[in-house]
């Protein structure tokens, strides 16, 4: 190839050989390190996890002999473990949905002349970019049933000041989680549907208009179809994050009172790293390794990944 | 001429309308920031003052002095050090890799898929047997396990990421490199890179805040020497906290430069936040 036309340059023979297998082999050599990087700490943790889940090792005893389906059986009867699966599907299914409205509402109400939209738009990044642990640190500090500004506004509008423990008392602590949720997250979703909205061919919402098509109209007939493939991305994305739900529960509730607010992600950081109930987490871990394939397959299946 | 001026005050009303709506949104969304940044600047009472004090009465200095206390400071320094040589290495190793999936389609597009289904195993479920994994190495609170899990989770994101950036790169730029003489390193180096530039640096800023962010592998791989910036405000999280005035000097820290950085990523905002799937 063109290797071979090079003017050769004064270099050992073995530089120049490995120089050359280099070049031949270029495309392979430029994979290999990030493909290692994949497999060792992304893929073979996975497969420790698997095996070590058909074990019995325990903080007492490390027994790594096959145990069959030991921790798989012990799975059924663990109230925590489904309890914490309803959690983070309970929160998912409220959260998803408002971020969602909320976020394309305020894409849309972008969409038209709005002075000073650049410096919104930039400001209002912010609860998304930050980190989790300072978003939940943001709203634990507002949530605080002392001194905290939630109870005290809604003091506002009732007679006298709320004592409203936001993050202790079981019927508040999914309000607080779902807040902090929907507000980190809808300036996420508003963003990229703000986007898609842009790129919408004027001239076909013009033509709407001029067959006499209603704003709703117009909103339901041409621009929800147009940014379709979006939202379905942007459902997505929403929903993987928010089926491994751990910094703002951990920041706000820490899963309390007692389990109330669990999310499996928190159980399973319990068991592993609190419990140390070395193989029964690896089958706890596992399930929800499956529970994403699934839905990773489903993804592919309508390709709503990128291309 | 009347229904003219009628109709341009009409847009000065709406528009005046709709900025007002537009600020009463975003004052809404940074509320809870711009609280958590004020306790800060609070005095103590201030701070635990009830009916809430909205503004400080004058700026008090001593939460960021206290900072260096405790080791605030140290582990916003962690969180420096490790995001920034984590997301080099990631940068580095990705960008090698998306050019060899882009130009030359090597192991087609399963490779691809089977990189990304790294970064959707749930956070916590692959940091437990990576914790065992360190723990029999001894490497448990170092920086080196960190940085490593962080490239590894990073690399399909710049993967994805950078992919894109260099099928966007016309092709025949680097034929007439290597016409020219170049070997094909020289024309990923001198070609392809400076091509990419804006692409790359999009790439780190979002890989970067990433890791700077990120919480639930740092709280089980850190211990007292590299515990980073999130993991430490974790661990001033006490009932009847005394802490509120530092965490909000840290958050200061912790938060207004990875703002920055996104806001002049402007332009990729989309692409960024989306990990490739959206080009916006």
């Amino acid at each position: 190839m063109l290797v071979a036309d090079r003017a050769p340059r004064r270099v050992g023979a073995w530089r120049l050989r490995s120089e050359l297998f280099a070049d031949r082999h270029f495309k392979h050599v430029l994979l290999l390190p990030a493909l290692l990087f994949l497999l060792v700490l992304g893929t073979l943790p996975v497969v420790y996890n698997l095996v070590l889940s058909f074990q019995d090792v325990t903080m007492q005893a490390e027994n790594h002999a096959f145990s069959g389906l030991l921790n798989y059986r012990r799975l059924a009867g663990d109230a925590r473990f489904w309890g914490a699966w309803q959690h983070t599907f309970l929160i998912t299914g409220i959260a998803l949905p408002i971020q969602l409205v909320l976020g394309l509402a305020l894409a849309a109400f972008f969409l038209g002349d709005v002075p000073g939209k650049r410096i919104f738009i930039a400001l209002l990044v912010l609860p998304t970019v930050i980190s989790p642990i300072v978003a939940g640190a943001s709203w634990r500090l507002m949530f605080d049933n002392q001194f905290g500004p939630v109870n005290h506004m809604i003091g506002w509008f009732t007679s006298s000041p709320p004592l409203i423990l936001w993050t202790t008392d079981p019927a508040f602590v999914y309000p607080a989680i779902i807040i902090l949720e929907v507000w980190a997250h809808t300036p996420f979703v508003f963003l990229l549907l703000l986007a898609a909205l842009t790129q919408i061919d004027r001239g076909v919402l013009d033509a709407a208009e001029i067959d006499g098509a209603s704003a709703w109209t117009k909103f339901r007939r041409v621009m929800l179809p147009a940014i379709r493939p979006v939202l379905m991305t942007v459902v997505l994305i929403r929903f993987v994050d928010l089926m491994r739900l751990f910094d703002f529960v951990y920041a706000l509730t820490q899963g309390g009172p007692g389990t109330r607010s669990e999310t499996i992600s928190l159980y399973t950081y319990v068991l592993g790293f609190q419990q140390f109930a070395t193989s029964y987490t690896g089958a706890v871990a596992f399930v929800s390794i499956a529970f994403m394939s699934v839905v990773l397959l489903v993804m592919l299946r309508r390709a709503a990944i990128g291309r | 001429m009347s229904s003219v001026r009628e109709r341009r005050r009409r847009k000065a009303r709406m528009d005046a309308v709709r900025f007002v709506a537009a600020l009463a949104i975003t004052v809404v969304f940074l509320f809870p920031v711009y609280w958590l940044f004020m306790t800060a600047f609070k005095s103590p009472e201030e701070i635990f003052s009830n009916p809430p004090t909205w503004f400080p009465s004058r700026i008090h200095w001593v939460n960021f002095r206290d900072l260096a206390e405790d080791g605030d400071l140290r582990s916003i320094w962690n969180s420096v050090v490790i995001a920034s040589v984590s997301t080099v290495l990631a940068m580095l190793l990705g960008t090698m890799a998306a050019y060899s999936l882009a130009r030359f389609r090597t192991g087609g597009e399963k490779l691809a898929v089977w990189a990304i289904s790294v970064r959707m195993v749930p956070p916590i479920v692959l940091a437990f047997p990576l914790f065992l994994m360190f723990a029999s190495l001894g490497l448990v609170d170092t920086y080196e396990a960190l940085i490593a899990i962080y490239v590894t989770i990073n690399l399909p994101y710049v993967i994805w990421m950078m992919r894109g950036f260099i099928e966007d790169i016309p092709r025949e730029l680097e034929d007439s490199a290597l016409i020219d003489g170049c070997s094909r390193w020289q024309a990923l180096v001198r070609v392809v890179f400076p091509m990419a530039r804006t692409g790359l640096v999009a790439t780190a800023v979002f890989a970067f805040v990433y890791a700077f962010n990120e919480f639930a592998f740092a709280i089980v791989m850190t211990r007292l020497e590299v515990v980073t910036f999130p993991v430490q405000i974790t661990h001033h999280f006490q009932p009847m906290s005394t802490f509120w005035g530092r965490i909000g000097a840290m958050s200061i820290f912790g938060c207004l430069p990875v703002f920055f950085m996104i806001i002049a990523m402007n332009r990729f905002l989309v692409r960024g936040l989306s990990g490739g799937a959206l080009k916006g």
